[in-house]
């Protein structure tokens, strides 16, 4: 066959670069009741400074962009973690910084108490790529439109050198075909031939494909329409409960995040602001974004209810404000929001990073 | 009399496997002042219905037959040059991409006057002057200055008001908005759409609201128009679209939404998908996803008929006709 996809790897290949080595297959947690999935202070910083002769003649000094600034949080297996914010709040850079398509610039990530970032480094490392797969936004481009579904599908399996006969590959893509309510007979189509909703089960297949126990999932929905949504959502739910899967949801939308998450993450400008169970947060959120946030969405059951926005914008995350980023839009702001940033303390049962909430003004 | 008439308009695309029919029948009425919201999914025809209005069709689209009246002057067989002259004048138009819409080589300011002296009988100081009392209108702060920016020194929520000020600026009836809030964060998209709605109030000017999304619609729009494969569905007053739709798709598509405020653990799905131009199904465009599907679905076209307080293309609404008690439910 002349259209055979060649192995490329879908998280780039092993670098030979001696790391440590220590890092074997992740086993099952050293204690049940450990987190399957831990961030500690994770952060990632780009550059983005104009090139270096311009910086010399223009005297422009250099340029970082905190995409992500001290994220940590923990996943207990089983379970699903969302991260909601708006655009550029650096919540795709935490899913990246996850499955290893960023190297964090500070803190680490743990998978099953190893220090996943090291195992990606190392040449063991696919082990544990194995076991965190991810899930993109637009089922679009992230099918290639010339391969047939059957190497989407089986690629995963070939890369990990899990299945290599020719016929048991042929059985476990029917099979992960039909796990997503697909039809067997689909894998000799090419993506072309689905509707979006169709090829978005085809990406969540493909990621299921080497029985992973962690999936990040960078906005599965938001590229399709409602009744589509419905049925993806639907899929993601009945997977989780059929092989205990654990995931990290990334969304902008809250009433799908109400749908699908145990926890909510509320980031803003690179952080967390609030960090809550689901029911918590929706009954009674506590920091002014989260509210904000709650209150912005426009409502199907109240019709001709007129809301009253939220005033103001997401600042430029390369000149941020100084104390609480959210402090030029926040209403319960003061002199000390401007001056000293909050940090995430634990308060009955939440963590908000909040000084209004520390106070007990809000 | 109503603004805006749409009689049995039909826009084909001719293509090397035959004609496709993408809008078909399509019939409805705007009152002047009013808010009509548009949804359905995508490939239902919603941006097609706004671009023939606004004689925008993108060849080889055309349309094929049906009329489009505004204030009781025909519209749709308008030539070019004439069509230029009602397009900004009478009509408006916001589209979903901000950017887009602006020219990237020109300040806004010289967007705005541009329209403005097009349209209007101003000197270029009054159309300059006019401009900035629209920029503080939308809510931009400093117009006086800003004027002078262009369009990438704007963020996206302040580009939008741009071009609503655009829209607004030669006074138009009727503004079409083709989801004028899907590329903005949901905290920018409340302020655009209090802003649409307050300052289309205020010039008086009825607006088609085109949209995938229901809470939008909710919170904004008088009567709703749910368009389905090319054709409308259901049409009526918003509250009743949402809280007693007729037809089986209004019903679906309500019910697969995820709600903020009731947690579901299983969202209500419709299952398949919107058909594609080329095989659109004989009959009931939906039948074959309608879980209340009969046998004349199969092979009948229903057209809108009047149902408890909406109208929807619907068999079920003409047997509920027949049976007065099926009508009694709240």
């Amino acid at each position: 066959m002349s259209d055979r996809p060649t192995a490329t790897a879908a998280f780039g290949r092993p670098e030979a670069a001696p790391g440590p080595t220590d890092a074997t297959a992740p086993a099952t947690p050293a204690t049940p009741a450990a987190p399957l999935v831990r961030a500690v202070d994770l952060a990632r910083t780009f550059d983005v400074s104009a090139p270096w002769l311009n910086r010399v003649i223009e005297r422009k000094p250099r340029l970082l962009l905190h995409a992500v600034d001290g994220v940590s949080f923990e996943i207990a297996r089983g379970q699903t973690l969302a991260l909601v914010g708006e655009s550029g709040c650096g919540k795709s850079t935490v899913a990246r910084l996850l499955v290893g398509l960023y190297q964090p610039s500070r803190g680490r990530f743990e998978f099953a108490g190893l220090d996943a970032h090291a195992a990606y480094r190392s040449r063991s490392g696919r082990a544990i790529r194995r076991h965190i797969q991810m899930i993109f936004q637009d089922p679009y481009a992230s099918l290639n439109p010339r391969w047939r579904v059957a190497d989407i599908v089986a690629e995963p399996l070939r890369e990990h050198g899990l299945i290599s006969e020719r016929a048991a590959l042929e059985a476990r893509v029917g099979e992960l075909l039909q796990s997503v309510g697909l039809s067997p007979l689909d894998r000799v189509k090419f993506p072309h031939q689905f509707s979006g909703g169709q090829r978005q089960r085809i990406s969540i297949a493909r990621a299921l494909a080497t029985q992973p126990e962690f999936l990040v999932c960078d906005e599965p929905t938001s590229a399709l329409d409602v009744s589509v949504q419905a049925q993806v959502l639907n899929i993601m739910k009945d997977l989780q409960r059929q092989q205990g899967l654990t995931y990290l949801f990334i969304s902008h939308n809250l009433a799908v995040v109400r749908h699908v998450s145990d926890h909510v993450g509320v980031m803003y400008l690179g952080r967390l602001v609030e960090l809550a169970p689901k029911a918590l947060l929706f009954a009674q959120p506590r920091h002014p974004y989260t509210r904000m946030l709650l209150e912005a969405i426009p409502k199907l059951h109240h019709t001709g209810h007129a809301r009253t926005p939220v005033q103001g914008e997401v600042p430029n995350p390369l000149n941020p404000p100084t104390g609480c980023a959210f402090h030029p839009r926040c209403p319960a702001a003061n002199r000390r929001c401007s001056s000293e940033r909050p940090v995430l303390q634990s308060l009955d049962g939440v963590r908000v990073a909040c000084h209004a909430v520390e106070e007990g003004r809000l | 009399m109503s603004l805006l008439q749409v009689q049995n308009l039909v826009v084909e695309f001719p293509s090397r496997h035959g004609t496709l029919r993408a809008l078909d029948q399509l019939s409805f009425e705007i009152a002047p002042g009013e808010i009509l919201g548009v949804v359905g999914e995508s490939g239902a025809g919603k941006s097609l219905t706004g671009a023939a209005i606004i004689g925008l069709l993108e060849p080889p689209g055309r349309i094929a037959s049906g009329q489009i009246w505004l204030e009781g002057e025909r519209i749709d067989n308008l030539p070019p040059a004439q069509m230029r002259r009602v397009r900004g004048r009478r009509i408006g138009a916001i589209f979903q991409d901000p950017l887009t819409s602006l020219n990237p080589l020109y300040s806004i300011g010289r967007q705005l006057i541009e329209t403005i002296t097009t349209h209007l009988p101003l000197t270029h100081a009054q159309a300059r002057q006019r401009a900035i009392e629209l920029l503080q209108e939308t809510g931009i702060p400093a117009a006086q200055e800003r004027i002078d920016h262009y369009p990438h020194q704007f963020s996206g929520g302040m580009r939008q008001r741009v071009v609503i000020a655009l829209a607004l600026a030669a006074e138009p009836k009727l503004i079409v908005a083709d989801e004028p809030t899907t590329a903005l964060d949901v905290s920018i998209q409340a302020q655009i759409i209090n802003l649409l709605k307050s300052v289309c109030k205020k010039h008086g000017a009825a607006v088609m609201l085109i949209t995938h999304d229901m809470g939008v619609i909710a919170e904004t729009c008088d009567r709703v128009a749910v368009m389905y494969a090319g054709r409308i569905a259901e049409i009526g007053p918003v509250r009743d679209v949402i809280h007693a739709a007729a037809h089986p798709y209004t019903q679906g598509l309500m019910s697969c939404i995820p709600d903020i405020e009731v947690e579901r653990q299983h969202l209500h799905q419709i299952d398949g998908a919107m058909p594609r131009l080329n095989a659109i199904p004989s009959g009931c465009a939906f039948n074959p996803r309608c879980p209340q599907v009969l046998a004349r679905c199969h092979h009948e076209r229903p057209e809108l008929m009047p149902a408890v307080t909406t109208e929807a293309a619907c068999w079920l609404t003409a047997n509920a006709g027949a049976t007065p008690s099926f009508e009694a439910q709240p």
